[in-house]
Protein backbone atom coordinates (compact mmCIF):
# COMPACT_ATOMS: atom_id res chain seq x y z
CA UNK A 1 0.00 0.00 0.00
CA UNK A 2 1.62 3.57 -1.12
CA UNK A 3 1.98 5.47 1.82
CA UNK A 4 0.24 8.72 0.80
CA UNK A 5 -3.19 6.14 0.63
CA UNK A 6 -2.75 6.14 4.65
CA UNK A 7 -4.84 8.10 6.43
CA UNK A 8 -3.28 11.19 7.73
CA UNK A 9 -4.94 10.98 10.99
CA UNK A 10 -4.46 7.04 12.40
CA UNK A 11 -2.17 5.65 9.66
CA UNK A 12 -3.87 2.44 8.49
CA UNK A 13 -4.38 1.57 4.98
CA UNK A 14 -8.46 2.11 5.61
CA UNK A 15 -10.56 4.81 7.00
CA UNK A 16 -12.99 5.05 9.69
CA UNK A 17 -15.80 6.72 9.55
CA UNK A 18 -17.83 7.36 12.61
CA UNK A 19 -21.71 7.88 13.22
CA UNK A 20 -22.74 9.04 17.11
CA UNK A 21 -25.72 10.85 18.23
CA UNK A 22 -28.52 10.34 20.61
CA UNK A 23 -31.19 7.37 20.27
CA UNK A 24 -33.45 8.46 16.90
CA UNK A 25 -30.75 11.22 16.11
CA UNK A 26 -31.05 9.08 12.47
CA UNK A 27 -27.42 8.24 12.55
CA UNK A 28 -28.07 4.38 12.12
CA UNK A 29 -30.69 4.95 8.96
CA UNK A 30 -27.67 7.66 7.21
CA UNK A 31 -25.07 5.10 8.64
CA UNK A 32 -26.79 2.47 6.59
CA UNK A 33 -27.09 4.86 3.23
CA UNK A 34 -24.10 5.52 3.39
CA UNK A 35 -22.66 2.26 3.38
CA UNK A 36 -25.28 1.37 -0.02
CA UNK A 37 -23.68 3.98 -1.70
CA UNK A 38 -20.12 3.56 -0.69
CA UNK A 39 -20.90 -0.11 -1.74
CA UNK A 40 -22.40 0.63 -4.96
CA UNK A 41 -19.22 3.51 -5.95
CA UNK A 42 -17.35 0.63 -5.56
CA UNK A 43 -15.32 1.07 -2.88
CA UNK A 44 -14.94 -1.64 0.10
CA UNK A 45 -17.08 -1.02 3.02
CA UNK A 46 -17.24 -2.74 6.12
CA UNK A 47 -20.27 -1.79 8.19
CA UNK A 48 -20.58 -2.50 12.17
CA UNK A 49 -22.77 -0.79 14.54
CA UNK A 50 -21.93 -1.43 18.62
CA UNK A 51 -24.76 -3.48 19.58
CA UNK A 52 -24.06 -5.50 22.56
CA UNK A 53 -23.11 -8.96 22.44
CA UNK A 54 -24.54 -11.58 23.98
CA UNK A 55 -21.57 -11.57 26.44
CA UNK A 56 -22.72 -8.32 27.77
CA UNK A 57 -26.42 -8.62 27.65
CA UNK A 58 -26.13 -11.73 29.26
CA UNK A 59 -24.26 -9.82 32.25
CA UNK A 60 -25.78 -7.25 32.40
CA UNK A 61 -28.87 -9.05 32.98
CA UNK A 62 -27.33 -10.88 35.76
CA UNK A 63 -26.40 -7.92 37.11
CA UNK A 64 -29.67 -6.11 37.03
CA UNK A 65 -30.78 -9.35 38.85
CA UNK A 66 -28.87 -8.98 41.18
CA UNK A 67 -28.54 -5.41 41.24
CA UNK A 68 -24.46 -5.69 40.96
CA UNK A 69 -23.75 -3.41 38.34
CA UNK A 70 -22.69 0.31 39.36
CA UNK A 71 -21.54 2.78 37.17
CA UNK A 72 -17.55 1.59 36.75
CA UNK A 73 -18.67 -2.03 36.16
CA UNK A 74 -20.91 -0.82 33.98
CA UNK A 75 -18.56 1.08 32.36
CA UNK A 76 -15.85 -1.43 31.72
CA UNK A 77 -18.39 -4.05 30.54
CA UNK A 78 -18.89 -1.55 27.96
CA UNK A 79 -15.17 -1.04 27.69
CA UNK A 80 -14.59 -4.97 27.51
CA UNK A 81 -17.77 -5.26 24.69
CA UNK A 82 -16.20 -2.48 22.54
CA UNK A 83 -12.38 -3.57 22.69
CA UNK A 84 -13.90 -6.91 21.41
CA UNK A 85 -15.98 -5.35 18.48
CA UNK A 86 -12.42 -2.99 17.84
CA UNK A 87 -10.08 -6.20 17.96
CA UNK A 88 -12.57 -8.53 15.73
CA UNK A 89 -14.39 -6.09 13.33
CA UNK A 90 -13.16 -2.82 13.44
CA UNK A 91 -8.98 -2.62 13.30
CA UNK A 92 -8.80 -5.55 10.77
CA UNK A 93 -10.65 -3.98 7.97
CA UNK A 94 -8.98 -1.15 8.61
CA UNK A 95 -5.70 -2.37 8.13
CA UNK A 96 -7.03 -4.25 5.08
CA UNK A 97 -7.76 -1.06 3.58
CA UNK A 98 -11.60 -0.88 3.92
CA UNK A 99 -14.12 2.12 4.43
CA UNK A 100 -15.18 1.13 7.93
CA UNK A 101 -18.48 2.61 8.42
CA UNK A 102 -19.46 2.78 12.59
CA UNK A 103 -22.81 3.14 14.03
CA UNK A 104 -21.83 4.07 16.96
CA UNK A 105 -17.66 4.46 18.54
CA UNK A 106 -15.74 5.14 21.89
CA UNK A 107 -17.67 8.56 21.99
CA UNK A 108 -20.67 6.59 22.98
CA UNK A 109 -18.39 5.55 26.03
CA UNK A 110 -17.61 8.87 26.76
CA UNK A 111 -20.82 10.14 27.09
CA UNK A 112 -23.00 7.97 28.47
CA UNK A 113 -20.33 7.19 31.33
CA UNK A 114 -19.99 10.50 31.95
CA UNK A 115 -23.65 10.72 32.30
CA UNK A 116 -23.64 7.93 34.79
CA UNK A 117 -20.79 9.88 37.12
CA UNK A 118 -17.70 8.43 35.86
CA UNK A 119 -14.59 10.21 35.71
CA UNK A 120 -14.42 11.62 32.15
CA UNK A 121 -10.80 11.27 31.96
CA UNK A 122 -10.59 7.60 33.41
CA UNK A 123 -13.20 6.46 30.61
CA UNK A 124 -11.23 8.38 27.78
CA UNK A 125 -7.75 6.91 28.88
CA UNK A 126 -9.72 3.52 29.18
CA UNK A 127 -10.15 3.70 25.24
CA UNK A 128 -6.76 5.19 24.50
CA UNK A 129 -6.10 1.98 21.90
CA UNK A 130 -8.92 2.87 19.69
CA UNK A 131 -7.64 5.45 17.08
CA UNK A 132 -9.20 8.64 16.14
CA UNK A 133 -11.76 8.72 13.73
CA UNK A 134 -11.26 9.90 10.09
CA UNK A 135 -14.48 12.04 10.25
CA UNK A 136 -17.49 11.71 13.01
CA UNK A 137 -20.78 12.76 12.54
CA UNK A 138 -22.59 13.90 15.52
CA UNK A 139 -26.17 13.80 14.77
CA UNK A 140 -27.21 16.41 16.88
CA UNK A 141 -31.28 16.56 17.57
CA UNK A 142 -33.57 18.03 20.25
CA UNK A 143 -34.15 15.48 22.96
CA UNK A 144 -37.78 15.93 22.27
CA UNK A 145 -36.98 14.68 18.92
CA UNK A 146 -34.85 11.97 20.25
CA UNK A 147 -37.79 10.81 22.50
CA UNK A 148 -40.53 11.46 20.10
CA UNK A 149 -38.96 9.05 17.40
CA UNK A 150 -38.33 6.63 20.32
CA UNK A 151 -41.96 6.24 21.43
CA UNK A 152 -43.01 5.91 17.76
CA UNK A 153 -40.47 3.27 17.10
CA UNK A 154 -42.48 1.48 20.06
CA UNK A 155 -39.48 -0.63 21.39
CA UNK A 156 -39.33 -1.09 24.37
CA UNK A 157 -37.17 1.62 26.85
CA UNK A 158 -34.42 -0.65 28.98
CA UNK A 159 -33.81 -0.03 32.38
CA UNK A 160 -30.20 1.48 31.48
CA UNK A 161 -30.85 2.75 28.23
CA UNK A 162 -33.55 4.90 30.26
CA UNK A 163 -30.51 5.36 33.10
CA UNK A 164 -33.39 4.39 35.54
CA UNK A 165 -30.06 3.33 37.75
CA UNK A 166 -29.49 6.77 38.27
CA UNK A 167 -32.87 7.23 40.45
CA UNK A 168 -33.46 10.64 37.86
CA UNK A 169 -37.31 9.55 38.05
CA UNK A 170 -39.44 7.35 39.02
CA UNK A 171 -41.11 6.88 35.62
CA UNK A 172 -39.07 5.29 32.54
CA UNK A 173 -40.16 8.23 30.05
CA UNK A 174 -39.38 10.70 32.29
CA UNK A 175 -35.68 9.28 33.12
CA UNK A 176 -35.22 8.49 29.78
CA UNK A 177 -35.79 12.09 28.83
CA UNK A 178 -33.56 13.20 31.82
CA UNK A 179 -31.01 11.31 30.61
CA UNK A 180 -31.03 11.87 27.26
CA UNK A 181 -30.66 15.39 28.34
CA UNK A 182 -27.50 14.85 30.06
CA UNK A 183 -26.12 12.59 27.03
CA UNK A 184 -26.67 15.74 24.96
CA UNK A 185 -24.84 17.85 27.18
CA UNK A 186 -22.02 15.39 26.91
CA UNK A 187 -22.01 15.32 23.22
CA UNK A 188 -22.01 19.28 22.88
CA UNK A 189 -18.95 19.21 25.37
CA UNK A 190 -17.32 17.08 23.12
CA UNK A 191 -17.88 18.56 19.83
CA UNK A 192 -14.44 20.61 19.89
CA UNK A 193 -12.51 18.32 21.12
CA UNK A 194 -13.11 15.64 19.51
CA UNK A 195 -13.01 17.51 16.18
CA UNK A 196 -16.79 16.42 15.67
CA UNK A 197 -18.88 17.56 12.05
CA UNK A 198 -21.79 18.64 13.31
CA UNK A 199 -25.10 17.22 11.55
CA UNK A 200 -28.44 18.82 11.99
CA UNK A 201 -30.32 15.98 12.17
CA UNK A 202 -33.87 17.39 12.57
CA UNK A 203 -34.35 17.98 9.13
CA UNK A 204 -35.89 15.42 6.28
CA UNK A 205 -33.80 12.08 5.77
CA UNK A 206 -32.49 13.34 2.22
CA UNK A 207 -31.57 16.68 2.72
CA UNK A 208 -29.33 14.89 5.93
CA UNK A 209 -27.94 12.58 3.45
CA UNK A 210 -26.96 14.85 1.00
CA UNK A 211 -24.97 16.89 3.33
CA UNK A 212 -23.63 13.38 4.37
CA UNK A 213 -22.31 12.72 0.58
CA UNK A 214 -20.54 16.28 0.41
CA UNK A 215 -18.23 15.88 3.63
CA UNK A 216 -17.68 12.22 2.75
CA UNK A 217 -16.68 13.03 -1.18
CA UNK A 218 -13.17 15.01 -0.39
CA UNK A 219 -12.07 11.48 1.95
CA UNK A 220 -12.28 9.19 -1.01
CA UNK A 221 -9.29 11.41 -3.46
CA UNK A 222 -7.22 8.19 -3.90
CA UNK A 223 -9.16 5.72 -2.51
CA UNK A 224 -9.12 2.53 -4.03
CA UNK A 225 -12.46 0.84 -5.44
CA UNK A 226 -13.17 -2.35 -5.82
CA UNK A 227 -17.06 -3.64 -5.76
CA UNK A 228 -17.92 -4.88 -2.43
CA UNK A 229 -20.36 -4.74 0.40
CA UNK A 230 -19.37 -6.10 3.87
CA UNK A 231 -21.44 -5.88 7.34
CA UNK A 232 -20.23 -7.67 10.74
CA UNK A 233 -22.88 -9.45 11.04
CA UNK A 234 -22.98 -11.32 7.57
CA UNK A 235 -19.28 -12.11 8.30
CA UNK A 236 -19.95 -14.03 11.09
CA UNK A 237 -22.80 -15.52 10.47
CA UNK A 238 -21.38 -18.61 8.13
CA UNK B 1 -10.36 4.10 65.19
CA UNK B 2 -8.83 5.25 62.29
CA UNK B 3 -11.04 6.62 59.36
CA UNK B 4 -9.54 7.09 56.00
CA UNK B 5 -11.28 9.34 53.01
CA UNK B 6 -12.13 7.05 50.03
CA UNK B 7 -10.93 9.50 47.47
CA UNK B 8 -7.45 10.28 49.02
CA UNK B 9 -7.07 6.58 48.95
CA UNK B 10 -7.67 5.37 45.44
CA UNK B 11 -4.84 5.77 42.78
CA UNK B 12 -6.27 9.15 41.41
CA UNK B 13 -9.42 8.05 39.80
CA UNK B 14 -12.66 8.70 42.04
CA UNK B 15 -15.25 5.97 42.14
CA UNK B 16 -18.53 7.25 41.62
CA UNK B 17 -21.67 6.61 43.66
CA UNK B 18 -20.28 4.97 47.01
CA UNK B 19 -21.25 6.04 50.41
CA UNK B 20 -18.94 8.24 51.97
CA UNK B 21 -18.38 6.24 55.36
CA UNK B 22 -15.23 5.77 56.89
CA UNK B 23 -13.40 2.40 55.85
CA UNK B 24 -12.46 1.37 59.18
CA UNK B 25 -10.93 -2.16 57.66
CA UNK B 26 -7.16 -3.01 56.89
CA UNK B 27 -6.72 -3.76 52.85
CA UNK B 28 -3.40 -6.62 52.71
CA UNK B 29 -2.71 -7.72 49.38
CA UNK B 30 -0.36 -11.07 48.85
CA UNK B 31 1.21 -11.00 45.43
CA UNK B 32 3.20 -13.28 43.63
CA UNK B 33 3.40 -15.58 41.01
CA UNK B 34 1.83 -19.25 40.91
CA UNK B 35 3.80 -21.80 42.68
CA UNK B 36 5.15 -18.67 45.04
CA UNK B 37 3.42 -19.85 48.58
CA UNK B 38 0.67 -17.04 48.48
CA UNK B 39 -2.06 -19.83 49.01
CA UNK B 40 -0.65 -21.40 52.04
CA UNK B 41 0.59 -17.85 53.04
CA UNK B 42 -3.00 -16.62 52.87
CA UNK B 43 -4.73 -19.40 54.95
CA UNK B 44 -1.64 -19.16 57.55
CA UNK B 45 -2.19 -15.41 57.72
CA UNK B 46 -6.00 -15.73 58.16
CA UNK B 47 -5.58 -17.83 60.96
CA UNK B 48 -3.58 -15.66 62.63
CA UNK B 49 -5.22 -12.52 62.37
CA UNK B 50 -8.75 -14.11 63.11
CA UNK B 51 -7.07 -15.66 66.70
CA UNK B 52 -6.11 -12.50 67.04
CA UNK B 53 -10.09 -11.26 66.75
CA UNK B 54 -9.33 -9.97 63.39
CA UNK B 55 -12.35 -10.86 61.30
CA UNK B 56 -11.39 -11.76 57.83
CA UNK B 57 -12.53 -11.62 54.13
CA UNK B 58 -10.84 -13.19 51.44
CA UNK B 59 -10.25 -11.82 47.71
CA UNK B 60 -8.88 -12.38 44.54
CA UNK B 61 -8.85 -13.10 40.78
CA UNK B 62 -11.97 -13.89 38.62
CA UNK B 63 -14.10 -14.72 42.13
CA UNK B 64 -16.55 -11.61 40.97
CA UNK B 65 -20.25 -13.02 41.30
CA UNK B 66 -20.62 -10.83 38.01
CA UNK B 67 -18.25 -12.27 35.17
CA UNK B 68 -16.21 -15.34 36.60
CA UNK B 69 -17.89 -17.64 34.92
CA UNK B 70 -17.79 -15.59 31.64
CA UNK B 71 -14.30 -14.99 31.82
CA UNK B 72 -13.47 -18.79 32.66
CA UNK B 73 -16.03 -19.55 29.63
CA UNK B 74 -13.92 -17.18 27.57
CA UNK B 75 -10.20 -18.21 28.46
CA UNK B 76 -11.25 -22.13 27.34
CA UNK B 77 -11.84 -20.83 23.52
CA UNK B 78 -8.54 -18.50 23.88
CA UNK B 79 -10.57 -16.14 21.18
CA UNK B 80 -10.58 -13.07 23.33
CA UNK B 81 -8.06 -10.21 22.01
CA UNK B 82 -5.42 -9.20 24.59
CA UNK B 83 -6.95 -5.63 25.25
CA UNK B 84 -10.71 -7.47 26.04
CA UNK B 85 -9.31 -10.06 27.97
CA UNK B 86 -7.34 -6.85 30.05
CA UNK B 87 -10.59 -5.38 30.64
CA UNK B 88 -12.52 -8.26 31.44
CA UNK B 89 -10.11 -8.57 34.08
CA UNK B 90 -11.17 -5.14 34.99
CA UNK B 91 -14.79 -5.69 35.49
CA UNK B 92 -13.95 -8.77 37.50
CA UNK B 93 -11.88 -6.68 39.81
CA UNK B 94 -14.07 -3.94 39.84
CA UNK B 95 -17.18 -5.75 40.85
CA UNK B 96 -15.09 -7.72 43.61
CA UNK B 97 -14.01 -4.08 45.01
CA UNK B 98 -17.76 -2.61 45.14
CA UNK B 99 -19.35 -5.55 46.07
CA UNK B 100 -17.12 -7.35 48.50
CA UNK B 101 -13.61 -5.20 49.40
CA UNK B 102 -15.71 -2.20 50.25
CA UNK B 103 -17.73 -3.29 52.10
CA UNK B 104 -15.67 -5.27 54.37
CA UNK B 105 -13.56 -2.59 54.77
CA UNK B 106 -16.43 -0.26 55.80
CA UNK B 107 -17.76 -2.82 58.27
CA UNK B 108 -14.35 -3.19 59.99
CA UNK B 109 -13.00 -6.04 58.52
CA UNK B 110 -9.92 -7.04 57.37
CA UNK B 111 -9.60 -8.16 53.49
CA UNK B 112 -6.92 -10.52 52.21
CA UNK B 113 -6.42 -10.25 48.78
CA UNK B 114 -5.00 -13.43 47.13
CA UNK B 115 -3.57 -10.87 44.54
CA UNK B 116 -4.98 -7.51 43.43
CA UNK B 117 -4.36 -4.75 40.45
CA UNK B 118 -0.94 -5.59 40.51
CA UNK B 119 -0.40 -8.87 38.74
CA UNK B 120 -3.60 -7.59 36.40
CA UNK B 121 -1.58 -4.72 35.12
CA UNK B 122 1.68 -7.19 35.33
CA UNK B 123 -0.43 -9.39 32.36
CA UNK B 124 -2.07 -6.79 30.86
CA UNK B 125 1.38 -5.17 30.38
CA UNK B 126 3.01 -8.70 28.68
CA UNK B 127 0.05 -8.95 26.61
CA UNK B 128 1.10 -5.41 25.09
CA UNK B 129 -0.96 -2.65 27.03
CA UNK B 130 1.23 -0.06 28.07
CA UNK B 131 2.40 0.42 31.46
CA UNK B 132 0.55 4.56 31.18
CA UNK B 133 -2.87 2.80 30.15
CA UNK B 134 -2.54 0.26 32.68
CA UNK B 135 -2.21 2.32 35.38
CA UNK B 136 -4.80 4.45 34.62
CA UNK B 137 -7.16 1.92 33.81
CA UNK B 138 -6.68 0.56 37.32
CA UNK B 139 -6.73 4.31 39.44
CA UNK B 140 -9.71 3.77 41.02
CA UNK B 141 -8.50 1.09 42.83
CA UNK B 142 -7.99 1.65 46.88
CA UNK B 143 -4.60 1.33 48.27
CA UNK B 144 -3.67 -1.29 50.40
CA UNK B 145 -2.43 -0.78 53.63
CA UNK B 146 -0.04 -3.15 52.76
CA UNK B 147 1.60 -5.54 49.78
CA UNK B 148 3.98 -8.20 50.21
CA UNK B 149 5.27 -9.79 47.53
CA UNK B 150 6.47 -13.28 47.64
CA UNK B 151 9.71 -13.31 45.86
CA UNK B 152 10.57 -16.87 44.65
CA UNK B 153 13.06 -18.18 41.99
CA UNK B 154 12.08 -19.25 38.90
CA UNK B 155 13.04 -22.78 39.14
CA UNK B 156 11.62 -23.06 41.95
CA UNK B 157 8.37 -21.77 41.10
CA UNK B 158 8.46 -24.45 37.98
CA UNK B 159 9.04 -27.23 40.84
CA UNK B 160 5.96 -26.20 42.54
CA UNK B 161 4.19 -25.51 39.60
CA UNK B 162 4.69 -29.13 37.94
CA UNK B 163 4.34 -30.64 42.04
CA UNK B 164 0.72 -28.99 42.40
CA UNK B 165 -0.25 -29.76 39.12
CA UNK B 166 1.55 -32.25 37.41
CA UNK B 167 1.81 -30.18 34.64
CA UNK B 168 2.54 -26.78 33.04
CA UNK B 169 -0.71 -24.37 33.04
CA UNK B 170 -1.46 -23.14 29.59
CA UNK B 171 -2.07 -19.38 31.12
CA UNK B 172 0.48 -19.62 33.80
CA UNK B 173 2.95 -20.76 30.65
CA UNK B 174 1.87 -17.84 28.52
CA UNK B 175 1.17 -19.90 25.92
CA UNK B 176 -1.46 -17.42 24.31
CA UNK B 177 1.45 -15.51 23.74
CA UNK B 178 3.17 -17.84 21.54
CA UNK B 179 6.75 -16.87 23.44
CA UNK B 180 7.70 -20.71 21.86
CA UNK B 181 5.54 -23.49 21.34
CA UNK B 182 7.51 -25.47 23.90
CA UNK B 183 5.64 -25.47 27.20
CA UNK B 184 8.74 -25.53 29.46
CA UNK B 185 10.65 -22.78 27.28
CA UNK B 186 7.45 -20.62 27.23
CA UNK B 187 6.65 -20.80 31.38
CA UNK B 188 10.25 -19.73 31.73
CA UNK B 189 10.29 -16.49 29.35
CA UNK B 190 6.61 -15.43 30.16
CA UNK B 191 7.60 -15.73 34.16
CA UNK B 192 10.33 -13.51 33.06
CA UNK B 193 8.74 -11.37 31.71
CA UNK B 194 5.72 -10.95 34.67
CA UNK B 195 8.69 -10.73 37.16
CA UNK B 196 9.68 -7.90 35.30
CA UNK B 197 6.78 -5.98 35.42
CA UNK B 198 6.20 -6.82 38.95
CA UNK B 199 10.00 -5.73 39.60
CA UNK B 200 9.01 -2.24 38.58
CA UNK B 201 6.07 -1.98 40.09
CA UNK B 202 7.96 -2.64 43.96
CA UNK B 203 9.46 0.75 43.98
CA UNK B 204 6.23 2.50 42.33
CA UNK B 205 3.43 0.89 44.59
CA UNK B 206 5.94 0.20 47.72
CA UNK B 207 6.09 -3.49 47.82
CA UNK B 208 7.70 -5.59 50.90
CA UNK B 209 9.09 -8.02 49.34
CA UNK B 210 9.61 -11.24 51.25
CA UNK B 211 12.27 -14.07 49.98
CA UNK B 212 9.78 -16.90 49.74
CA UNK B 213 12.56 -19.44 48.77
CA UNK B 214 12.40 -20.73 51.91
CA UNK B 215 10.23 -23.16 53.88
CA UNK B 216 6.44 -21.30 55.05
CA UNK B 217 7.03 -20.95 58.67
CA UNK B 218 9.93 -18.54 57.44
CA UNK B 219 7.96 -17.09 55.33
CA UNK B 220 5.31 -16.86 57.93
CA UNK B 221 7.20 -15.17 60.52
CA UNK B 222 8.15 -12.39 58.53
CA UNK B 223 4.61 -11.64 56.88
CA UNK B 224 3.70 -11.54 60.55
CA UNK B 225 6.25 -8.81 61.33
CA UNK B 226 5.09 -6.55 58.39
CA UNK B 227 1.29 -7.50 59.40
CA UNK B 228 1.88 -6.59 62.95
CA UNK B 229 2.75 -3.03 61.99
CA UNK B 230 -0.23 -1.68 60.43
CA UNK B 231 -2.30 -3.18 63.15
CA UNK B 232 -0.24 -1.00 65.77
CA UNK B 233 -0.43 2.34 63.60
CA UNK B 234 -4.22 2.26 64.34
CA UNK B 235 -3.68 2.51 67.51
CA UNK B 236 -2.57 5.87 67.43
CA UNK B 237 -3.44 7.99 64.50
CA UNK B 238 -1.90 11.50 65.83
CA UNK B 239 1.49 10.59 64.31
CA UNK B 240 2.17 8.96 61.06
CA UNK B 241 3.11 5.48 60.43
CA UNK B 242 6.74 4.57 60.82
CA UNK B 243 7.63 2.95 57.99
CA UNK B 244 9.56 -0.16 58.20
CA UNK B 245 11.67 -1.16 54.85
CA UNK B 246 10.96 0.40 51.60
CA UNK B 247 8.59 3.40 50.91
CA UNK B 248 8.08 5.85 48.61
CA UNK B 249 6.81 8.74 48.52
CA UNK B 250 3.36 7.83 47.20
CA UNK B 251 2.81 4.74 49.83
CA UNK B 252 3.84 7.32 52.42
CA UNK B 253 1.31 9.80 51.21
CA UNK B 254 -1.27 7.08 51.31
CA UNK B 255 -0.48 6.15 54.81
CA UNK B 256 -0.77 9.69 56.39
CA UNK B 257 -3.95 10.24 54.22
Amino acid sequence: MAPESRSRVHGEPGRLLVFEGLDGSGKSTQARLVSRWLGARGYRVFFTEWNSSELVSDTIRRGKKKGLLTPTTFSLLHATDFADRFERHILPPLRAGYLVICDRYAFTAFVRDAARGCDPEWVRSMYSFAPTPDKTFYFRVPVAVSLRRKIASRQKISYYEAGMDLGLAAEVETSYERFQNRLKREYERSVDRDGFTIIEADRPVERVHAQLRHEIRPLLDGFPTEAKLIRADESVAS
Amino acid sequence: MRTRALRASTYGTRLPGLPREPLTGRLIVIEGADGSGRTTEVGLLRDWLEIQGHPVVESGLRRSTLVAEQIDRAKQGHTLGGTTLALFYAVDFADQLENKILPALAAGSTVLADRYIYTLMARAIVRGASRAWAEKLYSFALKPDLVLLLDAKPDVLLHRSIGKYGSLDYWESGMDLSLSRDRFESFFLYQARLAAEIDWMVKEYGFYKIDANRSPNAVHADVRRLVQQIYKDGVDRSRPAPAPGPVNGRARRAAAA
